[in-house]
């Protein structure tokens, strides 16, 4: 049984010994260098661009300005196209654009022999700009007289939502005067996926076709978005995925494919290659959304959660790419993760701003909503007085739940589970009451949160996965998927399960890592946490297709009906008996060279999902803060995951604890800074305050395994929550040590000092001695 | 790639002084932790590059016959922390080089270019400063010996000349014996950092360890340059080791100190900083020193 087994990784070995290619080992030699000219400015508009000086730098090929590009407009976010128009992701980018609407927006081009005469040539560019105050909050761009971010969308307002869950009336409902209100302003951070490799692609022509290999999580969906951007038919695009060095969500963004594919076409199809530095991949790819949240709740004094109100504003940044699809899950996790007695009346808008485009990452609204929401009934339980793990108890999701707008239901259940494991561990009541009356400069807490999250994104937008199992003439197999290894171990799990479904041993399957869209079936890609449940559903019913034709072959040669028959470890065995029939290296080698029936044994499936599972789970965090100097150090935390069954524990775990890590950044140190004019501050990894080895405590993880119906292998999502409640425990362990209530992170060390200050926890009035 | 226009790789002060004259364009490389970041930026496009990198005499640690303890500027800050003279004599100062970036570039970056580069949050330079460093700067116009205080002329500005290299950092016997000092820098993560705010502190007490003979505090980043609170260690020789010793600390510092508000750190922010490292530098120059008992102190003074 493959299923459970902490299996290495099947990319370890080229991984670790640097055999492994990925897009910029690939470079043809003759590859020209692209770098994109960007604006000095973050909203405005380019009149006119002098090339003359740059032209003249050594080896520059050409430059191409906003003004030279195709005068079409497309979509950009890894999302299935929806064939329903009202669906279709937004266009709103051009190539090169003239109309600026990010500090460093891409506006031209230059084509080189060398990054140096590249980089020479760019900067030797003059532009000059029409000027608009740049809009770089939710606020400045909703105001009246704000400019227009883009002419498509008056008031730049890309998108609102709103839904009513009860009946009743909240302004109603406050009128009465036993229950005890709250409310509050919570506010998420602009932050970066910060993945190791950057984005990097090149392109060249084959004949009349186009050749991308690029860095990408959808190779699919990237061919697509070249086919509309440049306007060239999809058979004449053919685009690869070599191994991917991370991407969290911002590879699940088509970023400079487009442009390098069509700058291939601009010289002749010689190869040019698009690999953005650090600080382009800060600030100029896309970052998670800073969220606004403006929420009011009502609970009785028994601790009942009775009407809440949530209102959340978006900062979209200058371009739609995922849009409203992340504010909107962001409001979904406040419905679903608890439910209220009377009432939840929820509105939610996404608005275009000046600053850096927000995109999908690890998630995909979840952290900014689950921070809101973990917060907030934080400061609901001790409105009303109660321990805050017993008011979750008391009120969160419950078995069977069904979220009643989208079907959504909880097939299987770990929630409570998961939250009496981590009060275990934590030995949360002993510590809640020993640190319950502090004094001194170093205090010490602990603090919880919760969370839920669907699989995929059925039904929001379609799942399909597929699949393609090749038999080899020793009985081996070559496994084709169009989903996607960035990172996080598809590969290995995918091999796993096509094991565990076609009883062929995992040494004998190889998985081929290289998306190419000439070659690998349909899939749209890694994003969500979908792979291992969409695409795993595709493995499985590809396997026992494939599988099926091997007994279909075998009961022609032994004569023995093929339902009476299996495979396990490469062996055709008969079901009842277990004894060895025919092993299927000898079966392949009969069914490829037999002068009677020669036949290539492959089988192909296309799953559409439509299903869809909560996966649930919980952070508890024991910290210590330094008052005085505004530090805190995390004594000890553990994330438990209800994530249905584990397919290969040990990765499980080491999916958890890079989910804790980004966690960590996220509560305590990240945060992309702008100045006044929209220009980015620390878009450099120095400056950018990603957590180190040195700043990462002992991470702990444990899961409560409960096998969920829809899951193919009785799995669930897990590659995205393990991020999800770190920030939010973090902030409530806050307030236990300080009896602050922090509501906008990062809780770093400026913000901790100075609010210490405003609460008088920090004397600044120097008393001496004589 | 770095866009830059050639490399001399110099073997001798002489060389590398020669190379420099000869051609306007070119600066001194050592480690190359500082200057390879301005060349990606492009800040230095078509200079020329002078490496001083092997150049032997510039690489050693050495004490005279004085006690002078004699330091190679192009010796790696990992070099200055494992050095035998520098754990012995000066421990503090290699716990200070140990607090540079990462451990790559405490392996190439080095103790001279830390100093030469100007930056105020230099993790050496607050302790050099601590200790009196005499520096020797040799150039076209021959030799030249300075004190460490009249090094700094602003914010990445110092008086070396372009065509002058750093030979020696010098530190007296007198600087160092029986002194014990604490370097802390507060960064907002625990590597790969620049300081936001970095305090070293250096501290003699007398044979019965209750009372402060000498004492230096020093601060990175609490000023366009690296300073010294003089002022406030004149005020402090010679005191009872007592509470009282904190609290004039952290009241007679602000004197002293300029801190600015930058996105990096809000003023409060840092004044909060300097007076908390002050404190607790002194604090752990003092354990080290082996005072074991702080006493209260005396009657409160509005």
């Amino acid at each position: 049984m493959e299923i459970g087994r902490s299996r290495h990784r099947v990319d370890a070995w080229s991984k670790v010994t640097g055999e492994a290619k990925y897009t910029a080992d690939l470079f043809p030699d003759n590859c020209l260098t692209a770098k994109v000219i960007r604006s000095t400015i973050a909203n405005g508009r380019v009149l006119s661009m002098d090339t003359r000086e740059a032209s003249k730098v050594p080896g520059v090929v050409k430059i191409i300005t906003c003004f030279d590009v195709p005068d079409r407009q497309f979509p950009t976010p890894g999302h299935p196209w929806s064939v329903e128009k009202s669906h279709q992701d937004i266009a709103d980018r051009k190539l090169l654009n003239e109309r600026v609407r990010v500090y460093g927006d891409d506006i031209g081009v230059v084509i080189a022999e060398n990054e140096i005469a590249a980089a020479r040539a760019a900067r030797l560019v003059k532009v000059a700009y029409e000027t608009y105050e740049p809009l770089l909050s939710v606020e400045a761009a909703m105001a009246p007289e704000a400019s227009q971010i883009h002419e498509e969308k008056p008031g730049n307002v890309v998108a609102s939502s709103g839904f009513q869950v009860g009946e009743g009336d909240f302004d109603e409902i406050k009128k009465e005067k036993a229950l005890i209100y709250v409310n509050g302003t919570y506010q998420t951070q602009t932050v970066q996926h910060c993945h190791l490799e950057v984005p990097v692609s090149f392109a060249y022509m084959d004949h009349d076709r186009i050749v991308v290999v690029t860095s990408t999580q959808i190779p699919h969906i990237v061919r697509r978005v070249i086919s509309q951007a440049l306007g060239v038919g999809m058979g004449r695009i053919r685009v690869i995925k070599p191994y991917v060095g991370g991407g969290f969500g911002n590879k699940q963004d088509v970023l400079y494919e487009p442009l390098c594919a069509f700058l291939t076409t601009q010289v002749g199809g010689r190869p040019v290659r698009i690999e953005l530095s650090r600080e382009e991949t800060l600030a100029c790819t896309r970052v998670r959304h800073a969220i606004t949240f403006k929420l009011e709740g009502l609970v009785s004094k028994e601790g009942r959660l009775i009407a809440r109100r949530f209102t959340g504003y978006s900062n979209q940044g200058g371009y739609a790419s995922h849009a409203h699809a992340i504010m909107a899950n962001a409001s979904n996790i406040f419905k679903q993760l608890y439910q209220d007695e009377k009432v939840l009346e929820s509105k939610s808008y996404t608005v275009y701003t000046n600053i850096a485009t927000g995109g999908a990452m690890r998630g995909y609204g979840i952290p900014q909503g689950d921070f809101a929401t973990e917060a907030f009934i934080e400061d609901l339980a001790y409105a009303a007085g109660m321990d805050p793990l017993e008011f979750r108890l008391k009120n969160c999701m419950r078995e069977g739940y069904t979220d009643p707008h989208l079907g959504i239901g909880c097939y299987s259940y770990g929630l409570k589970d998961c939250i009496e494991k981590g009060r275990e561990y934590i030995h949360w009541d002993e510590k809640r009451k020993a640190y319950a009356h502090q004094t001194g400069p170093v205090r010490r807490g602990v603090g919880m949160a919760i969370f839920c999250y669907k699989t995929g994104v059925y039904p929001i937008s379609l799942e399909t996965a597929s699949c393609r199992m090749i038999l080899n003439q020793d009985g081996s197999m070559q496994l084709q998927m169009g989903a996607t290894e960035i990172g996080q171990g598809a590969d290995t799990v995918f091999t796993q399960m096509a094991s565990e479904s076609t009883g062929i041993s995992v040494e004998k399957i190889n998985i081929q890592t290289v998306q190419d869209t000439d070659v690998s079936p349909f899939d749209t890609g890694a994003y969500a946490s979908r792979q291992t449940y969409v695409s795993g559903k595709a493995i499985k019913k590809t396997g026992e297709l494939f599988k099926g034709k091997i007994l279909e072959y075998a009961s022609e040669k032994l004569n023995i009906p093929a339902e009476m028959m299996d495979i396990r470890e490469d062996e055709i065995i008969d079901k009842n008996s277990g004894d060895i029939l025919l092993s299927v290296g000898a079966l392949a080698e009969e069914a490829f060279y037999s002068l009677e029936h020669s036949v290539h044994i492959t089988a192909e499936a296309t799953s559409h999902c439509k299903e869809n599972t909560f996966a649930t789970g919980a952070c508890f965090v024991e910290l210590e803060v330094d008052i005085p100097v505004g530090q805190i150090k995390i004594l000890d935390m553990i994330n438990v995951h209800d994530s249905g069954r584990l397919i290969n524990p040990k990765l499980a775990q080491a999916q958890v604890h890079g989910g804790m890590s980004m966690g960590l950044g996220y509560a305590l140190s990240e945060k992309l800074l702008y100045d006044d004019k929209g220009r980015p501050l620390n878009d450099n990894l120095l400056d950018y305050k990603l957590p180190t080895a040195l700043d990462t405590p002992d991470l702990h993880v444990a899961f409560v395994e409960l096998d969920d119906i829809t899951g193919p292998y009785g799995n669930k999502a897990l590659g995205e929550p393990p991020a999800i409640p770190v920030a939010p425990a973090v902030r409530n362990a806050m307030i236990q040590a300080t009896g602050i209530h922090f509501n906008e992170l990062p809780l770093d060390p400026q913000t901790l000092v100075e609010r210490f200050i405003r609460e008088g926890l920090i004397e600044t009035e120097e008393t001496a001695y004589v | 790639m770095y866009d830059f226009d050639k490399i001399y790789h110099a073997a001798s002060v002489e060389e590398a002084v020669c190379m420099l004259q000869k051609d306007e364009n070119s600066m001194i490389i050592s480690g190359g932790t500082d200057v390879l970041i301005k060349l990606r930026e492009g800040r230095l496009t078509g200079c020329s590059l002078v490496s001083i990198h092997d150049i032997e005499e510039l690489k050693s640690i050495y004490m005279e016959e004085d006690g002078t303890i004699v330091i190679g500027p192009a010796v790696s800050f990992s070099q200055v922390t494992n050095h035998p003279i520098i754990r012995q004599y000066l421990p503090f100062l290699g716990e200070a080089a140990d607090t540079v970036g990462g451990p790559q570039i405490r392996n190439m970056g080095t103790i001279g270019g830390n100093i030469c580069n100007g930056a105020t949050s230099a993790d050496t330079a607050s302790t050099l400063k601590a200790l009196n460093a005499q520096l020797i700067l040799v150039g076209s116009g021959g030799e030249r010996r300075l004190p460490i205080h009249d090094f700094y002329t602003g914010p990445g500005k110092t008086v070396r000349g372009r065509d002058e290299v750093m030979t020696q950092i010098r530190i007296a016997r007198k600087d160092y014996e029986n002194m014990y000092g604490q370097y802390i820098k507060y960064g907002k993560r625990n590597a790969m950092e620049i300081a936001t705010l970095g305090c070293a502190v250096l501290v003699r007490t007398d044979e019965t360890k209750t009372r402060v003979e000498d004492i230096r505090i020093a601060y990175g980043v609490a000023a366009p340059t690296p300073i010294r609170c003089f002022r406030t260690e004149e005020t402090l020789k010679g005191r009872q080791i007592d509470e009282t010793l904190f609290a004039i600390l952290r009241r007679d510092v602000l004197e002293e100190v300029s801190p600015r508000s930058s996105w990096r750190a809000s003023k409060t922010f840092r004044i909060q900083l300097i007076k908390e490292l002050g404190e607790r530098a002194l604090r752990q120059a003092l354990a080290k020193a082996g005072v074991t008992d702080i006493r209260e102190g005396g009657a409160k003074d509005a």
